[in-house]
């Protein structure tokens, strides 16, 4: 017993002594799927390695193999004395709300999900912004009166994308007709490109000139039906212009790397603030994509009136209407 | 078979020898990432065993592979290759979330009896439909089960956002009842008064694991179940001439694999998670295949070769944290393992085979 109380004495102390002077000492967990994931994992990853570039800070991360290891890993981190401790990912929720109260004086920040804890930030995005956008864009480009919309699952967050794009295509054009449809109700709808492409088909058949599609993995077959069928579309979440070139409009971005960049520089200059962020247009927090494969789509008139809407939004004189603040829209 | 080299040597120098080797050669892919190596093997011991934080996750990884280790072991005892146990306990997860959400338990006891039957229970009957393909069918049990667990992923999938999804936009069912909470080794050890890791996940369920381990090894070597398994797994000509019956060995011997997996939904959804969650077998399945393997499908060495890969995990997530060896290296020091101590095995064998013949004849 004597012995055990030692040991465990002597593995305390070697965990205090690798507490570091830096101000910032920050510390990424990976949610199950990887670093390299081409979407979630790897745009944090990306802010992070901004960050690490920008400062020469160095930032410590880890990969979750399991669910059981989400505590373990806030904790270890805070425990080590990292700050801030950033975590991407809804699933995290509740071993954060655990570990937080354990641990007061580390800051934690957890991207798209809400926890209420003096000493964590919870990040969320203003994906309705960024929809309304390529809205606009999309009611400007369509040669046919007529836009559309395919979703994953039929979950508000989607509705809110749709609600957003709805609202600035109407803004574009107030006779435009809109079509909206969601692959399902479960999650196989995040992975199912060719029911996808079967909704943009049908889409295209009454009159759709541009998809948006807000459906991970699906999404891959409606870009794939658009560009078949020669109508523009627009990807979501990264920079999916590349994806099929000549036929994206634009995408809808959501910088969860500006999130993680954002929690990591704020500790460092002693900026940093709890309670809840909504990345909105005014924080780059969402936005669209132009590059060398879109550029010839968007004339200049396009980019003269999505400059001028996104600033209006940031402004405060055009509000759009978030779908999940009532669970309603607007437009129809 | 043992060429007359002593048992001790078989058992234990053996596998001793390829472990030696294969540590050896992770160190060169550690050292080829531009890592030390020896401060990468100290780290993972001292990170899977340490007292306040490593031992616990090393046990709570050890008690999963140990069920999943038995599982692959018993069907393997009569030639079957059970490769479904991640199906098997992510569908037995079920199970026990079900009946663990249908009451409010008044103690855990009564909650974890429940449990394993339950858990027991789904688990046999996953795999009871790919034994049943494979008796009346002729549809090959490696290729069904492998199926199955695809299926299981996604039932459980359809689950989570479906019927059993708690309200709120996560993919997870509701809590279980606190009454139905497993005690910890925290708890129990404190009982004797040893402060063991408070964080850790590690319950209960460590002892019923060996336990399974206990009742496989009076099957398979005590009973005359386990007599029949052998006969059919040397020879099934045989074990038919004997008047056994293939349909009925096959069936039974899968429906206790599969509840052997399914027990591991106790250690994980009970025990850690208490409510299901995705992905909650993660891979313990397939490591089940490589524990018995290095177990020899003996329950001594099965739990040993749990006990070892339940600290390779841990020690992983060590390197992970410390030296920033990504977690997939873990993976590669796992599969150099089961290379040298499976399929290269002779490597070791024949050598030493040939110094103990010499040595013998020497001494003659």
């Amino acid at each position: 017993m004597k012995l055990l109380t030692t040991l465990m004495g002597a593995a305390a102390l070697v965990g205090v002594s690798t507490f570091a002077n830096a101000q910032a000492n920050p510390a990424l967990i990976f949610d199950l799927g990887g670093k390299f994931d081409k979407s979630f994992n790897e745009s944090s990853y990306n802010g992070a390695e901004r960050f690490r570039e920008e400062t020469g800070i160095d930032y410590r991360e880890f990969e979750l193999q399991s669910d059981a290891q989400r505590e373990q890993a806030l904790r270890r981190f805070a425990q080590q004395g990292n700050n801030p401790v950033v975590v991407a990912g809804f699933s995290n929720a509740t071993a954060m709300s655990i570990v937080a109260a354990e641990f007061p004086d580390t800051d934690f920040v957890i991207i798209d999900m809400v926890v209420d804890a003096p000493n964590v930030r919870s990040v969320v995005f203003a994906e309705h912004e960024g929809s309304y956008l390529v809205g606009l864009l999309a009611g400007m480009a369509s040669a046919t009166d007529t836009v559309s919309f395919v979703g994953g699952m039929d979950i508000p967050l989607i509705r809110k994308f749709e609600c957003g794009y709805f609202q600035g295509a109407r803004a574009a054009n107030p006779d435009i007709t809109l079509i909206g449809n969601m692959t399902g109700t479960d999650g196989s709808a995040w992975n199912n490109p060719v029911k996808g492409g079967e909704l943009t088909m049908a889409q295209i058949e009454s009159g759709s000139g541009v998809v948006f599609a807000a459906a991970g993995g699906t999404g891959r077959g409606v870009l794939q039906a658009a560009a078949d069928a020669g109508i523009l579309a627009i990807g979501v979440d990264s920079n999916q212009n590349f994806m099929q070139p000549g036929t994206m409009l634009t995408s809808m971005l959501k910088r969860v790397d500006v999130a993680v960049f954002n929690a990591f520089n704020d500790v460092n200059n002693g900026e940093f603030t709890t309670g809840i962020v909504a990345m909105g247009l005014a924080e780059d927090g969402v936005g669209w994509a132009l590059d060398e494969f879109n550029e010839g789509l968007i004339t200049d008139e396009m980019r003269v009136a999505v400059t001028a809407a996104r600033e209006a939004i940031i402004a405060g004189d055009i509000v759009v209407h978030d779908y999940m603040s009532d669970g309603s829209c607007p437009v129809e | 078979m043992n060429n007359g080299i002593p048992k001790w040597v078989d058992v234990v120098l053996i596998p001793l020898l390829s472990l030696i080797l294969a540590f050896m050669v992770s160190g060169l892919v550690v050292l080829s990432i531009g890592k030390d190596p020896i401060q990468a093997i100290k780290l993972m011991v001292y990170g899977a065993f340490r007292l306040n934080d490593g031992i616990g996750p090393t046990l709570y990884y050890t008690t999963s592979f140990i069920f999943t280790g038995l599982a692959v072991a018993v069907a393997f005892h009569a030639k079957l290759f059970n490769i479904g146990g991640e199906g098997q306990a992510a569908i037995a997860g079920v199970g026990v979330t079900l009946i663990m959400l249908a009451f409010d338990w008044p103690h855990w006891t009564i909650a974890l009896f429940v449990g394993v039957i339950a858990a027991a229970a789904f688990g046999a009957a996953w795999a009871a439909i790919p034994a049943y393909l494979q008796v009346k069918r002729g549809s090959h049990i490696v290729i069904t089960t492998i199926m199955f667990n695809l299926i299981a992923g996604s039932v459980i999938a359809y689950l989570l956002v479906g019927p059993l999804q708690a309200s709120g936009s996560l993919p997870e069912s509701s809590r279980f009842p606190s009454a139905a909470s497993l005690p910890t080794l925290h708890d129990i050890l404190a009982v004797v008064g040893i402060n063991f890791d408070r964080f850790s996940d590690a319950n209960i369920t460590f002892f019923i694991a060996l336990l399974a381990a206990f009742f496989v090894w009076l099957l398979i070597w005590k009973s005359r179940l386990g007599y029949e398994i052998r006969v059919f797994g040397n020879s099934d000509k045989a074990a038919v001439y004997a008047g056994i019956s293939p349909v009925k060995i096959t069936m039974i011997v899968m429906l206790i694999s599969g509840a052997l997996a399914g027990l591991m939904a106790v250690n994980t959804v009970q025990g850690q998670a208490e409510r299901l969650v995705l992905g909650a077998v993660e891979g313990a399945g397939f490591i089940g295949i490589a524990v018995a393997l290095m177990g020899r499908n003996h329950p001594v060495g099965i739990v040993l070769a749990a006990f070892l890969f339940g600290a390779l995990t841990q020690g992983g997530v060590e390197l992970q944290f410390e030296m920033q060896i990504p977690s997939q290296m873990v993976i590669v020091i796992q599969a150099l393992i089961i290379m040298f101590t499976g399929s290269l095995e002779n490597l070791v064998r024949m050598p030493v085979e040939r110094l103990f013949s010499r040595f013998k004849k020497g001494a003659v």
